[in-house]
């Protein structure tokens, strides 16, 4: 019997021929992720073990998420990951006015690559599947122990295949497709398993629409999220990845657990309702709901190509005079190029607020909370109670283009509803 | 290890933004994450709770992000042994690592109501219902996933092995 993706890197970084799910490994790592929440309690932890860091090379340290520091007790955190960076001289340590949201800037900058084994102290570590790559998230005392060690244990998951089949129309991108299959399988869907997505349809799929498909495996309770790798993958890490890397193929013999099909020509703008990622539905089925806020940006949605899509709706318009929208490039690049492209400047005139690269609302951690019986529609990935202020708050996911429609008319709308 | 206490029982689909919002997590002092613990869908429980007591959740307790906090808030509070349906991936690593003993028993784990007093042993998994005299047994830990719950924690038995 042969082995699909995931099974492949796998076993490959745990020196064994083959493995089969349920097995219980140890894996070599090539990079080891943490940011300004996760790092500290990790590197506490780290000191304990008594032991220097593995390699200083294969260790990413990004403080995203309240950067620049919100308060006194973040300004700590992020000193204590300074410190630590410094002290082992960290290669991939990312300073305020250099750094972005880690899973935009480690794929932006080549950090990660195919066929490569990376685990994060982030639940959306699996955004890398997106490139070929075996990623996932881990806690803090895995992240602690990877770091003088450099090695984690797994147990092999199965593998759900999702089949991409049809013509992807024009105004459906990566959210869309993401947000359909979490609706059709629901958030426990893939508890334990990874997703390996295949079929003709994924050469319909930009690398950003693979991105945002990629982030939110976990949302389905995905282990990880792998895409093959293409000549749009190729064409992607080219110039970025400087490392020799191994791409993987699943074998025509390969084993999984389930299959699912996703028919692109079939899907329209989605939107997942309060307080669950898997409450889908068509946008042109729910009748008026009237919003507060709009966010653009996160690990999900804030590359320049979201941008791309929001500022092509935006321009011309301007931003619902009861909405507030908030526009977050992902990284110190995206808001390079969305400057260059003119993209800010629609914004802007539109009457939205742009801001420096956080994470920021996306956990509910500064820089546009919601107050009580607000309601967001938020190109982030998650919708739980409270995620993003007043527990009595309600957030919908989107993607960049339902937002920026939204964003428009005040209520959650079609692209094509903006005219 | 043999626990006796009262349930705190909770649905499913609990999500770590539940157990300990980000905005508490400037810090990650347990004592000081303890005190903030489920407030968002259960004001008593960080309150109320007594060094002891049990919580019970449903299928796919402690999804959404990797934060520790999560568990360690949980432990902090006194709460010795989780028992749900079935926990999220990350979530379950976490108790692990942490030796926080976490306990699957799929649909049995209906049968267990908010006030119940249960008996755990967790090292062979076994649950009685002291309120309702139902015995349930958890799905077994895998071998060396045992070894680290033995432990207390993955640093510890990182330690032990060095
Ligand atoms: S943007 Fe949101 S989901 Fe992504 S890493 Fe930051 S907090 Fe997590």
């Amino acid at each position: 019997m042969g082995m699909n993706m995931t099974e492949k890197i796998l076993a490959k970084h745990a020196g064994l021929e083959s493995v089969r799910p349920g097995q219980l490994i140890t894996c070599k790592l090539d990079m080891v992720l943490a940011n300004d929440v996760t790092a500290p309690p990790s590197i506490k932890e780290f000191e304990k073990i008594g032991r220097p860091v593995f390699d200083r090379t294969k260790i990413a340290l990004v403080p995203d998420h309240f950067t620049p520091n919100k308060d006194i007790k973040t300004a700590e955190l992020t000193k204590t990951v300074r410190d630590f960076a410094r002290k082992y001289d960290i290669v991939h340590y990312f300073e305020i006015g250099r750094v972005g949201i880690e899973h935009v800037i480690l794929l932006e900058k080549g950090i990660v690559a195919p066929g490569m084994l990376t685990i994060g102290a982030d639940s959306h570590t699996c955004t890398y599947g997106a490139v070929n790559g075996f990623s996932t998230g881990v806690g803090t005392t895995d992240l602690a122990v990877a770091l003088a060690t450099g090695e984690a244990w797994f147990k092999v998951p199965e593998t759900i295949k999702v089949q991409l089949t049809g013509k992807k129309p024009g105004n459906i991108n990566g959210k869309d497709v993401i947000l359909t299959l979490i609706g059709m399988i629901g958030v426990d869907g893939a508890l334990y398993k990874a997703l390996e997505f295949a079929g003709e349809g994924v050469a319909e799929l930009s690398m950003t629409d693979r991105f945002t498909i990629s982030n939110m495996a976990i949302e389905a309770g995905g282990k990880n999220g792998i895409f093959p790798f293409d000549e749009k993958t190729k064409a992607y890490v080219e110039g970025r990845v400087t490392k020799a890397y191994e791409a993987v193929e699943p074998d025509v013999d390969a084993a999984y657990c389930r299959t699912v099909e996703i028919n692109l020509s079939e899907l329209r703008p989605v939107v997942a309702f309060p307080h669950l990622p898997g409450n889908t539905k068509r946008v042109e089925d729910i009748g008026e709901i009237r919003i507060d806020q709009v966010v653009i940006g996160s690990c999900t949605n804030g590359r320049i190509e979201d941008l791309e899509i929001a500022a092509s709706i935006i321009k011309g318009h301007k931003i619902h005079p009861q909405v507030r929208c908030i526009v977050i490039p992902g990284s110190q690049q995206v808001y390079l190029e969305a400057m260059k492209e003119g993209l800010l400047e629609i914004f802007i005139t539109a009457g939205a607020a742009v801001s420096t690269p956080t994470c920021g609302p996306c956990l509910g951690g500064y820089m546009g909370i919601l107050g009580a019986g607000e309601r967001c529609v938020s190109t982030t990935n998650r919708n739980f109670r409270g995620r993003m202020g007043h527990v009595d708050s309600e957030v919908y996911l989107a993607g960049p283009h339902v937002a920026a429609a939204s964003a428009v008319l005040g209520k959650i709308a079609t692209p094509e509803e903006v005219g | 290890m043999k626990l006796e206490g009262k349930v705190w029982r909770y649905g499913d689909n609990i999500d770590t933004d539940v157990i300990i919002p980000a905005r508490y997590l400037n810090s990650f002092d347990p004592a000081e994450l303890a005190t903030h613990c489920m407030e968002d869908i259960d004001t008593s429980f960080a309150k109320n709770v007594k060094a002891g007591d049990i919580m019970v959740g449903g299928r796919n307790f402690g999804c959404g992000s990797s934060r520790e906090h999560a568990p360690v808030a949980i432990k902090a509070a006194g709460i010795p042994v989780i028992i749900a349906a079935n926990f999220a991936r990350i979530f379950y690593r976490n108790g692990i690592n942490i030796g926080l003993p976490l306990l699957e028993i799929g649909s049995d784990v209906e049968k267990i109501k908010a006030d119940d007093t249960l008996r755990v042993d967790a090292s062979t998994g076994t649950i009685e219902n002291l309120s309702t005299g139902d015995v349930f047994r958890a799905h077994p830990l895998p071998g060396f996933v045992q070894d680290i719950a033995r432990a207390g924690g993955l640093i510890n038995y990182i330690k032990e092995k060095k």
